[in-house]
């Protein structure tokens, strides 16, 4: 029997207008969906749960109760039940850094004791890039990071990944198990969720937790980092846009890319 | 006290630019707290690439000798233990792929506070940290309430420190629980090969995730035909499968420096933009103005490019 933990966030991505409020941005701007890199964590440990006998693939979330959407998309593609914390504490909070996030996980994890977790390399939205390696830490468990390949051998307790450096070079790395694994996209292909697999979804399991639940006080996810401002980047650039419709705009754009010479043999 | 600690990064025998620019970053830290910046090199040949990082503004290089390549567990007990001898005030680390998969361990093992990917940092009582969020739409500043605290910072941010300094080598022993290091680098192996050199090209037209579908690519095939460039893209469209490995631009593709550089239906991740920043000339096509391309771009056309392209293939066909 194997278990693998996915970590599966939901995040937000802006619109194309938007208006700041303070610190945040409203509601109204925003649209939720599964983080992409999250997405391909799921597929991986879908694929070892098709490829093994006793596999057994938990997701766990930190979100509001609209995060539901998200795990139940993963239960659809064949994760076998959620776990979702959230409560009043976790909600007055304004900013949960990577320390509350590993707190929590890592009181997860010492529930549920899994031989794998994988993680998205970095949220879409908040882009920390580091909770899996901090939760890995804290759990006492191996990991790497930025895997693009995964070769598991669960009898050996090792896994042979591929960690895709800058520049087009990978590095080969032998892990051993228990491990936290944090996913890069084009790992795989990400499966849609089929209707047979919405349907089932709707049977699967989802645990809520509340940091009482996981026994931690406030105190775990206070953060010592803050949210002070934000505001538009301020461009580097003086972007010339050509107006008008597309054919106005093509033709001014063709006329600076022939005065470059482009298109001239 | 109130002193820096900066990690340098290196690979395969060479220290990488990013090494440099957490010495200048780390040098103006310093200056704000009223200490001094040390700089740790751990592993590889530790005794040339203290040489070379000798720089103005640097106070001390620790030299950590211990295997060749890099290796987390390494780097963690390396950097936990110069923590326990210099106490300093902030670990300013690099936001690099190897920074990704050492830095929030140091911090947990330290029980750090971590902000990453750092775009600027200023201390005035407090630390206050520039940073991106939301796929570089909106910038933020977060405060750090404690000291000492870990920070990593994003590559090219931070003009590359120059110049010779006069800073003390100190060889730091640390006693590596092998016990603990329960990863092993095998090898390392170059990808994304192959027939085409979009290095070489003079005009690229790279396509993103805007193109929605593996049929689309056709469509700014046939505007890199017309123009007489070559067809580039970004990450998705080769996770995806439509187009092969040699054409991705980025931090894990090809940096290019072409003449003109299109960006058809690319919102310009940071990721990205590493890739194509130097390019003579940056032209967008995107439907979002606030898209981040448009910040690096010299010409733009907010529009969608299923009504843009087909024009300019047509200006360039006839
Ligand atoms: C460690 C790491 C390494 C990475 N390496 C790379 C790398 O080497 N290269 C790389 O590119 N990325 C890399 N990424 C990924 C990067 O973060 C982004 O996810 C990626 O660059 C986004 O690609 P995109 O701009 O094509 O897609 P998106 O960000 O989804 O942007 C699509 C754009 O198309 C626009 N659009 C949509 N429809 C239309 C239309 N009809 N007409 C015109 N415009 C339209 C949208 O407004 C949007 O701006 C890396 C990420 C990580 C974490
Ligand atoms: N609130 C959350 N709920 C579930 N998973 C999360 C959450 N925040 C981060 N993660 C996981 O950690 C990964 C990296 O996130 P980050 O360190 O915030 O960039 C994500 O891809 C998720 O897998």
């Amino acid at each position: 029997m194997m278990k693998v933990l996915v970590t599966v966030k939901e995040v937000a991505e802006v619109e194309e207008d938007f208006v700041l409020d303070g610190t945040r941005i409203d509601d109204r701007f925003l649209e939720y969906d599964l983080n992409e890199w999250d997405d391909y964590a799921i597929e991986t440990a879908v694929q070892l749960a098709e490829a093994g006998d006793d596999v057994e693939v938990v997701s766990a979330t930190i979100g509001p109760e609209r995060c539901e959407e998200t795990i139940r998309m993963a239960l659809a593609k064949g994760v076998d039940r959620g776990i979702r914390v959230w409560d009043d504490t976790l909600a007055s909070v304004d900013l949960l850094d990577v320390n509350a996030k590993t707190e929590i996980f890592n009181a997860i994890i010492a529930e549920e004791e899994p031989d794998l977790i994988l993680t998205g390399v970095q949220a879409h939205d908040d882009s920390f890039g580091a909770t899996g390696v901090s939760v890995a830490d804290a759990a006492g468990y191996e990991w790497a990071a930025v895997v693009n390949a995964l070769d598991l051998d669960a009898d050996a307790g090792v896994a042979h990944v591929r960690r895709e450096l800058e520049g087009g070079v990978e590095e080969l790395t032998d892990v051993e198990l228990p491990a936290v694994l944090t996913i890069q996209t084009g790992i795989n292909e990400p499966r849609y969720a089929s209707l047979r697999g919405i349907r089932m979804a709707q049977r699967k399991e989802i645990a809520q937790q509340t940091l009482d639940d996981l026994g931690l006080d406030e105190g775990a996810v206070e953060s010592q980092i803050t949210l002070t401002d934000m505001y538009e980047p301020e461009s580097e650039s003086d972007v010339e846009l050509f107006e008008g419709d597309a054919d106005a705009a093509a033709a001014s754009l063709a006329s600076v890319l022939r005065e470059k010479g482009v298109g001239a043999q | 006290m109130s002193d820096v600690l900066a990690v340098v990064d290196h690979r395969r025998g060479q220290l990488r630019d990013i090494s440099f620019e957490l010495i200048s970053a780390g040098a103006d830290l310093a200056a704000d707290l009223g200490g001094s910046l040390h700089v740790a090199v751990i592993s590889g040949d530790v005794e040339k690439f203290a040489t070379e990082l000798d720089r103005e503004g640097v106070d001390t290089v620790y030299t950590v000798a211990h295997g060749e390549e890099f290796n987390h567990d390494v780097y963690v007990q390396a950097i936990e233990a110069l923590f326990d001898e210099l106490a300093p005030t902030a670990i300013l680390m690099p936001n690099s792929v190897n920074g990704l998969d050492y830095a929030p361990a140091v911090a947990n093992r330290l029980s750090l506070p971590l902000v990453t990917d750092a775009i600027g940092i200023s201390y005035n009582e407090t630390l206050s940290v520039a940073r991106e969020m939301y796929g570089s739409k909106v910038e933020t500043t977060v405060d750090v309430a404690t000291e000492p605290f870990a920070v990593t910072i994003r590559g090219a941010e931070w003009p590359q420190a120059k110049g010779n300094g006069s800073a003390p080598v100190e060889p730091f022993e640390v006693s590596i629980d092998e016990s603990a290091v329960r990863s092993t680098v095998t090898g390392f192996e170059e990808v994304g090969g192959g027939d085409v050199d979009i290095t070489d090209a003079d005009i690229l037209v790279s396509v993103g995730r805007g193109i929605e579908d593996e049929e689309n690519i056709e469509l700014i095939e046939e505007l890199a035909a017309a123009l007489g460039a070559t067809l580039s893209s970004s990450r998705p469209i080769v996770d995806n499968g439509w187009l092969p490995k040699n054409r991705q631009v980025g931090q894990s593709g090809k940096v290019v420096t072409p003449d003109i550089y299109l960006a058809v239906g690319i919102s310009g991740a940071v990721q990205h933009v590493a890739g194509m920043k130097g390019s003579d000339t940056i032209i967008a096509i995107n439907t979002d103005p606030n898209a981040p391309i448009f910040d690096i771009a010299d010409y733009g056309i907010v529009g969608d490019l299923f009504d843009v392209v087909p024009v300019l293939i047509d200006e360039f066909s006839s």
